[in-house]
């Protein structure tokens, strides 16, 4: 499913002393099967741009396309449960949102809402819990009683039930350790890939963004201030860290290491292993010179 | 929820902003229980004009506090016709059974509803020009007196300052889990009033145990830095009454002796 927006603008509390502009002038679109990553600073309208791909928040002005579905600006749109099933959202701390009594009703929720049977709900939820790499004995415990990263991740399995064909994550990975950071990550690019799930991340790391993004969009002062391929974005570093953004590791080294040797080593590297394969080409034409 | 006015802070620069919040509290206090004292066109008049001078020093547009009016217009329009139609006395417009519209009857209903709006404008007045820090420190400094009779002021002052501290928290968190949970097929504010109950629980829930969860933390953090109950402690914010405290204190004496005066003098 494809999502689209064209001069999308939103303002909070319109018409009242505290009407505060979010996002303006937007203009994006999020192809089916890609995966884009959303960096900027806080309070760059990320999460409110978020926040239209799937109904939450409706454009003051401007329009977007969601799948056959338009929602112009200033027009209230009823009925958006559908695209509510088709855009699944995992936002900040989904964990903050659990309720139910045990862990396979929390998860048959959504599906449920949706109108799916209670025995389909319950077989997704046992397909789901395996997708984000939790035992099946978890479905009957309390979602209370699990650790932080487990009631993150069941948190994700109750979205991931509504089979949604857009999943659009908030920084998924806020406050967990390195391990969990990493398995949560190669968890949602196995979906990208195996199941053809869009992925919309809004990140902080860069070196997700870079890894696993097909298309990047860097947000600044509410609107897209570039868009591209990670290597477009990063190959001119000095700008994003003028805008007050981190790059990837291996660039920053990168920077460093040309600046020590005042030359370039050539283009900018958004793996350790490309990084590696230049250092060892500058070393060998070093050695043939 | 992001309509009400009432208990908002605008922050300014005016002389209502400016004033200590002890005095704003006993003046608003007061201004209702004179309001009893008014009983004719004349009292009525000069407390309008009092209220409105009053709501022009604040410095904030009237449209704001017209909004802050609105949600309460129905039950003030409620009590008015109650009023209105079951008060006997006077000439009588209208005799129908045991509703009758009489001259007392609407006069007395235009008097309570004036009263009513005296009265949320007023207070408006106050939440719209003082911190919410500075009323709970006002509200601190003005049951200090109640410490004789073993009342537990300062507990009381921490339960009040943290309440308000976390009102906009609680707002916060209310509308991301609302919105978590519409985007997980939820649909508020739609069905029977069963339905609508129901749907509140994947709100309510979270919000409970995130409370819960939240007092823990804030408990422990306020011992590891070394808070105990039940001992005198310094303050670090202080009010300072000055002249100008006492100055409106002194208009609202003004104002009651020629309210008095024109209860019982009246020429109307």
């Amino acid at each position: 499913m494809e999502i689209r927006t064209n001069k999308l603008e939103y303002r909070y509390q319109k018409n009242t002393p505290f009407e505060r502009l979010a996002i303006h002038d937007i203009t994006i679109s999020i192809s089916p099967n890609s995966y884009t990553a959303i960096i900027g600073h806080t309070g760059s309208g990320k999460s409110t741009l978020l926040q239209h791909l799937n109904g939450l928040l409706q454009p003051t002005s401007g329009e977007i396309i969601i799948g056959d579905k338009k929602i112009v600006g200033g027009v209230k749109e009823k009925n958006l449960k559908p695209i509510r099933q088709r855009v699944g959202i995992v936002f900040q701390f989904p964990e903050h949102q659990l309720f139910d009594e045990t862990v396979e009703k929390d998860i048959c929720f959504g599906p449920i809402n949706f109108g799916v049977t209670e025995e389909e709900a319950r077989k997704r939820a046992k397909e789901v819990l395996q997708q984000v790499g939790l035992p099946e004995e978890i479905l009957s415990k309390s979602p209370f009683d699990l650790s932080g990263g487990q009631m993150r991740r069941v948190a994700i399995a109750g979205v991931l039930a509504m089979n949604p064909e857009v999943l659009v994550l908030d920084e998924p990975t806020a406050g967990l350790d390195p391990r969990g950071r990493h398995e949560i990550m190669e968890m949602f690019h196995r979906l990208h890939q195996e199941r053809g799930i869009s992925i919309v991340l809004v990140t902080h790391s860069m070196e997700d963004a870079s890894k696993y993004a097909d298309t990047i969009i860097v947000m600044h002062k509410g609107t897209v201030y570039r868009k591209g391929s990670p290597n477009e974005i990063f190959s001119q570093p000095q700008e994003l860290i003028e805008l007050g953004l981190d790059v990837p590791e291996t660039i920053r080294f990168q920077l460093k290491l040309e600046r020590k040797l005042g030359r370039s080593i050539g283009n900018t590297t958004l793996t350790m292993e490309s990084l590696v394969h230049s250092i060892k080409q500058i070393n060998q034409r070093g050695k043939q010179s | 929820m992001n309509k009400l006015i009432l208990g908002r802070y605008f922050p300014g620069q005016s002389i209502m902003h400016q004033l200590d919040p002890r005095a704003k509290l006993v003046a608003g206090f007061y201004f209702i229980f004179i309001l009893f004292i008014a009983n004719n066109w004349l009292t009525y008049l000069l407390l309008i004009l009092f209220t409105f001078t009053v709501m022009y020093l604040s410095g904030i547009s009237f449209k704001t506090y017209v909004r802050g009016v609105k949600p309460l217009i129905w039950l003030i329009l409620f009590t008015v016709c109650l009023q209105i139609l079951f008060t006997a006395g006077g000439k009588i417009y209208i005799d129908w059974g045991p509703i009758t519209i009489s001259q007392f009857g609407i006069i007395n209903g235009i008097f309570i509803f004036f009263r009513f709006v005296m009265i949320i404008f007023l207070s408006t007045v106050i939440t719209l020009t003082t911190k919410p820090i500075d009323l709970t420190d006002g509200i601190n400094s003005l049951l200090k007196p109640l410490r004789l009779f073993k009342l537990p002021v300062d507990d009381i002052a921490l339960m009040l300052s943290i309440s308000l501290r976390f009102i906009p928290n609680l707002m916060d968190e209310t509308q991301k889990v609302m919105d978590a949970q519409r985007a997980r097929g939820a649909s508020f504010g739609e069905g029977g009033l069963f339905q609508q109950m129901k749907a509140l629980v994947p709100v309510f829930l979270p919000l409970f145990v995130g409370s819960l969860n939240r007092a823990e933390e804030l408990a422990n953090v306020m011992e590891v830095r070394g808070y105990q109950s039940g001992i005198r402690r310094s303050s670090f914010r202080k009010l300072h009454w000055q002249l100008r405290d006492t100055i409106s204190l002194c208009i609202m004496v003004l104002l009651t002796v020629s309210l008095l005066f024109l209860r019982f003098n009246s020429p109307l």
